[in-house]
């Protein structure tokens, strides 16, 4: 059987690999958001133990941040993954469960990431809030502003301000980083999905975007024409959230005074 | 957690440190020239040159790592007999050609920014001073640029160099028993990825302290006004 072309392979439908390329794409962004958010909250929790002044939590966000910016990612993804089906066992075999109790691959995948991305936002998020200035928060509690409000009206927008550059690299990290779970075969599985009439897909297994292409390189003996398909779709996809990001700088940053 | 499994995973692990090591600074040493001539490439006037350099680091720095690698290492397999013919099957069917190809080329495209950056921190007047003297070119680059674009450039380079140490672990994926390569094996072996980690992660943690620790010794060497500096900063 003679070599299909590119255009063969990368058609849409069972024919070709468009659909399966594109919906993997579509995992990996997934893969990225969840894992960004829960970096996010990682990252608030660690920043605000960090700017606490007690001294166990300082540590502590110390420890964390150190260690899991020392280590490679792909340790503490491996950790997650073994490591957290061997603790989800022996908490099932306590309640009396037997056999291999195992996690949801997505949750265990992006959990990994979020906790590495998380310990690099807390420096984000920690800069970003030192950077507003303390006369402000003097002057809203002046106007009798306190907890929730100040937060709201003069503490976040600021914090969201100075910190989205930062925000910004971390997003282009992950994102990067969540080709990583395509080492431990994360995939989800979906039911079928209809726009009316319209299947869009029926109960699938997704893949990641360098997953899918890994297989489909082993399915077609084409390796090259996968692997370069999966570095222009991640290229679309930093260079389009690289675009985004700067259009929200440049929204949270409105009526700023420029020097 | 069991003690001397742990002791006894460390010491196993340590065997990996040599190949750790000699990826992340073969890479490293290879990317900077690689950086420094794609750095001089952005500034060249002839267009074509910049706009290769561009798209180099543009492409490298905005996909992944591992996918790099796989192309490199798999993906280039589908071009064998051309490979053979042209006499580099060799090179490109060893796993750890492919991964220092891949890290080789990744650093440098991170570097590329890096080294322009220095580049561009050297003031336009100590030039302008320096070809009032009658310097120009190489010497020029030599006695003037350099060592400011390097002093500025060191601080960024020396984060570099630990990001390439933990990128490092990415050539196990292609079967490199390098630290982490070794550590997944030991966790298929005996399923405790608990010590297995705590050890993985302390060799990690203990190398890139150390190579900080090297860094900013050669920091202050090359800054020593920087040292002095900090000094009377110290005194008041």
């Amino acid at each position: 059987m003679p070599a299909k072309s590119f255009l063969e392979l990368m058609q849409w439908g069972p024919q070709g690999w468009l659909d399966e390329m594109f919906f993997a794409t579509g995992l990996t962004l997934a893969v990225a958001v969840t894992g960004f958010l829960f970096g996010l909250a990682f990252g608030t929790i660690a920043a605000i133990a960090k700017l606490s002044r007690w001294r166990p939590a300082e540590l502590a966000a110390d420890g964390y941040t150190t260690v899991l910016r020392g280590v490679p990612d792909l340790l503490v993804i491996y950790l997650f993954y073994f490591g957290g089906s061997s603790i989800t066992t022996s908490i099932g075999h306590m309640f009396g469960a037997t056999g291999f109790v195992g996690l949801p691959g997505f949750f265990v995948g992006t959990l990994a990431i979020g906790i590495v991305s998380g310990a690099y936002q807390t420096e984000v998020i920690r800069g970003a809030f030192l950077a507003v200035p303390p006369g402000e928060i003097d002057a809203a509690r002046a106007f009798g502003m306190s907890g929730l409000g100040l937060l709201r009206r003069i503490i976040g927008p600021q914090v969201l301000r100075y910190g989205l550059p930062g925000m910004g690299n971390i997003w282009q990290l992950v994102l990067k980083e969540s080709a990583l779970v395509a080492v431990v075969g994360l995939s989800l599985t979906l039911p079928e999905l209809r726009l009316g009439d319209l299947v869009v897909f029926y109960e699938t297994r997704f893949s990641d975007l360098l997953r899918q292409a890994h297989v489909a390189a082993g399915s077609t003996r084409q390796p090259f024409v996968f692997y370069i398909t999966a570095v222009a779709f991640y290229l679309v996809l930093t260079t389009g959230s690289t675009w985004l990001f700067r259009r929200a700088e440049a929204w949270a940053t409105r009526g700023m005074r420029r020097v | 957690m069991d003690f001397d499994f742990l002791g006894e995973t460390f010491v196993r692990l340590l065997s990996g440190i040599p190949l750790t090591l000699e990826l992340a600074f073969s890479s490293v040493g290879l990317g900077i020239v690689l950086a420094v001539a794609l750095a001089l490439m952005l500034r060249a006037r002839f267009l074509p040159l910049g706009w290769f350099a561009d798209a180099f680091v543009f492409v490298f720095r905005g996909t992944p790592l591992l996918v790099q690698l796989f192309l490199i290492y798999y993906g280039l397999g589908q071009f064998r007999p051309e490979l053979q013919e042209m006499g580099l099957w060799w090179f490109f069917r060893a796993p750890y050609y492919c991964a220092l190809l891949a890290l080789t080329l990744n650093t440098a495209a991170y570097g590329a920014e890096i080294v322009r950056g220095g580049l561009q921190s050297v003031p336009a007047g100590q030039i302008e001073a320096a070809r009032a003297f009658g310097m120009s070119g190489f010497t020029l680059y030599r006695r003037i640029v350099a060592p400011i674009a390097l002093r500025q450039a060191l601080p960024a380079y020396g984060n570099e160099i630990i990001l390439m140490i933990k990128a490092t672990s990415l050539a196990s994926t292609i079967t490199i028993m390098e630290v982490t390569g070794l550590a997944h094996k030991l966790i298929s072996e005996t399923f405790r990825s608990f010590e297995v980690f705590f050890a993985a992660g302390a060799i990690y943690l203990i190398v890139n302290f150390a190579v900080t620790r090297l860094i900013w010794l050669a920091e202050h060497r090359i800054a020593p006004d920087l040292t002095l500096a900090e000094r009377t900063a110290e005194l008041h």
